[in-house]
């Protein structure tokens, strides 16, 4: 992956598939470094598939028997020094309150780090493919806050589609405009 | 600056589109979103159709989608067009620019972009 905002658009598709109803996407960044936290209350996994997530073949996807995600996110974490952390309850074992979180962790200044890229554009890309699930995007930077929290959007929409071209445009520049803010 | 207020504008506009679109959509527009297109360039291919389908007025019959894994990998970036009564056409290794072609040749204009489809690869 060239951009690590293009992990955040894969592995968020994870939470997506196991039917989260809300995906919380957190970046907290300093000077050297960077955490990125993926968060949803989704099935979970369970004790079993989560003890071999990163492996690349393990994956749920059905065309071939290998999944990168993890494992790509995993290498591009490690290979600045930083790590990367899975927690899951799985739904079986946690009826009330389960989920997935994905923890990594990047030193910037490391010559191997990715660099986080457009941001704004996969969090567009999973509005735009998943409409009806809600995401929480939080961009802690020394300076400021960029947010947005589709569940604000969807109340005064209403039953518009968070998908419809005009939303997405309107979400696309209420970002960027926070990115450009000082 | 962006308030959460202009929302409500938007929702008022969008009301009456609403009507109008149903019944119309003819054309279905398909992008692979798995680990395999994203890495590949899937995301830029994705937000210029569903830009450039809106700029073309063409919103009202073709709906731009995303899909997993399509399962040939090796030649994503994959843009599927999927219409009624006409056969699949696949088109693989795509970019922002190729995608640019395809909404106006094939989704406007109404003729595929052979040069683009995966019955033209060799390899």
């Amino acid at each position: 992956m060239k951009e690590l905002s293009l992990n955040i658009l894969d592995i968020a598709e994870n939470s997506v598939k196991a039917k989260a109803t809300l995906t919380e996407i957190l970046l907290d960044e300093t000077d050297n470094r960077l955490t990125l936290t993926i968060k949803d209350n989704g099935c979970g996994m369970t004790a079993e598939i989560l003890a071999n997530v990163t492996d690349p073949f393990c994956t749920t996807r059905t065309t071939r028997k290998v999944g990168l995600g993890l494992p790509f996110l995993k290498l591009q974490a490690e290979q600045t020094g930083g790590n990367l952390k899975i927690a899951s309850k799985y739904i079986d074992d946690f009826p009330q309150e389960h989920g997935t979180t994905v923890t990594a962790t990047f030193n910037k200044n490391h010559i191997d780090y990715t660099p986080l890229g457009d941001v704004v554009s996969s969090i567009i890309t999973l509005i735009h493919g998943h409409p009806d699930t809600d995401f929480l995007f939080l961009h802690k930077l020394c300076s400021k806050e960029i947010s947005l929290d589709t569940r604000q959007v969807r109340e005064i929409l209403g039953d518009i589609p968070l998908n419809s071209f005009e939303v997405i445009k309107w979400i696309e520049e209420y970002l960027k405009e926070q990115y450009s803010e000082n | 600056m962006k308030t959460l207020a202009e929302l409500q504008a938007i929702k008022e506009k969008m009301k009456n589109k609403v009507v109008l679109r149903e019944g119309g959509e003819a054309i279905r527009v398909v992008v692979g979103m798995a680990t395999c297109g994203i890495s590949a360039g899937a995301r830029p291919v994705l937000n210029t159709l569903v830009e450039e389908v809106n700029n073309s007025g063409l919103a009202s019959k073709v709906t731009v989608s995303q899909t997993g894994c399509i399962g040939l990998c090796q030649y994503e970036p994959i843009v599927e067009i999927i219409e009624a009564g006409k056969e699949k056409v696949t088109y693989v290794k795509i970019d922002a620019e190729k995608a640019k072609r395809i909404v106006k040749e094939h989704l406007d204009g109404g003729k595929v972009v052979t040069e683009f489809t995966i019955a033209n690869q060799n390899a």
